[in-house]
């Protein structure tokens, strides 16, 4: 009996020593409401916009990348958005002092060019004559590792910016703007963590890419060359893990305490002593 | 931006030529830089009406002249820059002479800044405006090349010589696929300039600005010929057919087309088992359309059966309007199927044209193919099947205590019964 509850003593201790390690292993991604685009250092933020999805200007999360153009422009940035981020984009644009009323509007587009909804945040924004800004936003969806073909979800990849105005007076077209947006995002993390994953971010053109890579003779330009500065998540790693390992100790101790509870402490009473 | 994946060996050998000032080493690198070197043609209204004094207190010309002397110092050097005039020699009055009066000032080619600085010197306002014909030599210009192609107009009047359209010249010169794009800019615009010359950028996916200051002019000019500078694909011309058995084939790239107003395109696509095809598809508005409209590209099965498609439609004015697709083709482990399967994507837009706007040529269409690596398949809802959260955890530890229990049970109930026995 004795050796038996030495046993149980170690065994509890190693589990808790283990728990331990899973807990400081969880803590981290368990505190996970805080934003987690980090301005990336370097690379400078971009003071152009391009004029089409192939044309636009790529930036990083965090970065504030600004503009001057006219009214009546097209404008398009790119930033690359990774599985379990949910980017809110932001754009604030800067009008003359005389304008007549204007309707913003940003769009955002995914690597298939398909438009994203925005869950919140006004995406369409209509300036009354007189006022010198509009601000603009949009939360998107959480972007998920995988979705069904027939899906719309948000994928990891190339997201496209486009701000423009949707509607304007013939007197202020071609007048000066200046823009600027800024994406961030949340870290959902394992919430949003779900089974499978696409062979490549959704990058338009990484085929070509790919190919060219082998024959670097002829590099040239490319249609996204996008990645975000840690690289592409492997879609390996989620905190489920630690939930689940918790929970499988949890339930070991669990199932230790339920044990001892039925064999009572010390001698069992039907014992005689001396036995 | 489309960053530059320059060969470094390329960049290195130009770098140390135009150091040494010696061109003659590494001549394949040099061809190979010429070809793909971005040109660009700033065209330029020397017309009478230039005269007019009301840019920052000095004459339009005065305040191009000045612009241009700062664009051309901060040129970037790879950039094959020339200069067109328009109106800048003819002074009379008859309309035809009048009308075919543009010069080349200073040829598309390397940038001697000073020999450039000095033509633009010599101009004086002069004659009638000819946007129309200036624009297609000034297309003509350009031609030959990889690079990107770029005109910027600059322009104080709308042109002079109806009935040729300079708005319907631009969408032809569009139409030739050579990847041109022609940005303008109004000085002091009024309503019909401001109408014209944002007919013509949007014809080519150019931007349109309206200058009143001489730093404006400037700015805008610089910004201009340091984007044609920004390499950038240039698409591959393909021509659609209007059905899945004469498609033409595509493989993984960048595709341009053009499509009219109720028409369809086909194209077909090889995708091999274990590949995930990806198209997305833009049909771009570059003439007065209607401002509700759509787009939509299908996946179809050489039987006509529809596997997935994408939709897409807007409201209000715009550029393009675009949607996408992903087919990811299964894996499969008979023998016989592990033949590539033909996919037909068709294409078909419901734009529809303004009253008064021609429906030739057919609106531009962007088409990206992938072909990558198939997903790997989910099995379940989460990751690996694993779980998260309280609820998890409180019924493991519940079914743990349980199970704990009933194990103490029934060890205490055999022990009983071995030793009632």
């Amino acid at each position: 009996m004795r050796t038996l509850k030495n046993q149980l003593t170690c065994a509890t201790r190693a589990l808790g020593s283990a728990m331990l390690l899973l807990g400081l292993a969880a803590a981290p991604a368990l505190a996970d409401a805080s934003p987690s685009a980090s301005p990336s250092d370097g690379a400078s933020a971009p003071t152009s916009a391009g004029t089409s999805f192939r044309t636009a200007t790529e930036f990083d999360q965090g970065q504030q990348a600004t503009a001057s153009a006219s009214a009546g422009d097209y404008l398009y940035w790119s930033f690359p958005a990774d599985a379990g981020q949910r980017p809110t984009v932001k754009a604030t644009v800067k009008l003359p002092d005389t304008h007549a009323s204007e309707v913003w509007q940003l769009d955002v587009y995914d690597g298939l060019r398909r438009r994203q909804s925005c869950q919140y945040g006004a995406q369409t924004r209509t300036a009354a004559p007189g006022t010198t800004s509009v601000e603009l936003a949009c939360v998107l969806r959480t972007v998920r590792a995988w979705s069904e073909p027939w899906a719309n979800d948000p994928l990891p990849g190339t997201y496209y910016i486009r701000l423009t105005t949707v509607n304007l007076a013939a007197s202020d077209l071609g007048l000066p703007v200046g823009a600027e947006v800024r994406v961030d995002s949340k870290d959902i993390g394992g919430a949003a963590a779900v089974d499978g994953s696409l062979a490549e971010p959704l990058v338009p053109g990484i085929a070509v890419k790919s190919e060219k890579k082998d024959d670097s003779s002829t590099a040239s330009a490319v249609l996204s060359s996008i990645e975000p500065d840690d690289g592409w998540s492997s879609g390996w790693w989620t905190d489920r893990w630690v939930w689940t390992g918790i929970g499988a100790a949890l339930a070991a101790l669990a199932g230790i305490g339920g044990y001892a509870l039925t064999r009572g402490t010390g001698r069992p009473r039907q014992v005689p002593p001396g036995a | 931006m489309i960053t530059r994946q320059r060969l470094a060996v390329g960049a290195c050998a130009l770098l140390a030529a135009l150091a040494a000032g010696i061109a003659v080493p590494a001549g394949a690198v040099a061809d190979e830089t010429t070809a793909l070197a971005p040109k660009v043609n700033l065209l330029l209204d020397v017309s009478g009406s230039m005269r007019a004094r009301d840019i920052d207190g000095q004459s339009r010309m005065a305040a191009a002249k000045q612009a241009f002397n700062e664009v051309l110092d901060a040129t970037p050097e790879e950039v094959r820059l020339g200069i067109r005039t328009l109106g800048a020699n003819y002074p009379g009055d008859d309309r035809k002479t009048g009308c075919k009066d543009t010069a080349q000032l200073y040829p598309v080619g390397p940038l001697d800044r000073t020999e450039a600085k000095a033509a633009v010197a010599t101009l004086t306002p002069t004659g009638w405006t000819p946007i129309g014909p200036a624009l297609l030599k000034a297309a003509d210009d350009l031609n030959g090349g990889e690079g990107t192609k770029r005109i910027v107009l600059i322009s104080d009047g709308e042109d002079t010589c109806a009935p040729l359209d300079p708005c319907e010249v631009a969408r032809e010169i569009a139409a030739k696929g050579i990847g041109l794009t022609i940005d303008t800019l109004g000085l002091v615009p009024n309503t019909k300039l401001r109408q014209q010359l944002s007919c013509i950028a949007e014809a080519t996916g150019g931007t349109y600005t309206s200058v009143e200051h001489t730093d404006e002019l400037t700015d805008k000019v610089n910004q201009l010929v340091v984007r044609a500078a920004d390499p950038v694909v240039t698409p591959v011309a393909v021509e659609g057919a209007d059905g899945c058995a004469n498609a033409p084939a595509v493989k993984s790239g960048l595709y341009t087309d053009r499509e009219e107003f109720g028409r369809q395109r086909w194209y077909r696509v090889d995708v091999a088992p274990g590949q995930e095809l990806r198209a997305s598809v833009s049909v771009s508005a570059d003439r007065a359309v209607n401002p509700d409209y759509g787009v939509l590209l299908r996946a179809v099965t050489t039987h006509g059966r529809e596997i997935v498609r994408g939709e897409g439609n807007g409201t209000g004015r715009t550029d393009v309007i675009s949607t996408g697709l992903r087919y990811p083709k299964a894996e499969s482990d008979d023998e016989d199927e592990s033949t590539a399967e033909t996919v037909c994507l068709q294409v078909t837009n419901s734009f529809s044209a303004a009253s008064g706007v021609k429906t030739v040529p057919g609106l531009p269409l962007e088409l990206t193919v992938d072909l990558v690596d198939g997903p790997s398949k989910a099995s379940d809802v989460a990751s690996f099947g694993l779980g998260r959260g309280w609820w998890l955890l409180g019924t493991l530890i519940l079914v743990g205590f349980l199970t704990g229990v009933l194990w103490g049970w029934i060890s205490r109930w055999r022990v009983a019964v071995w030793r009632t026995n």
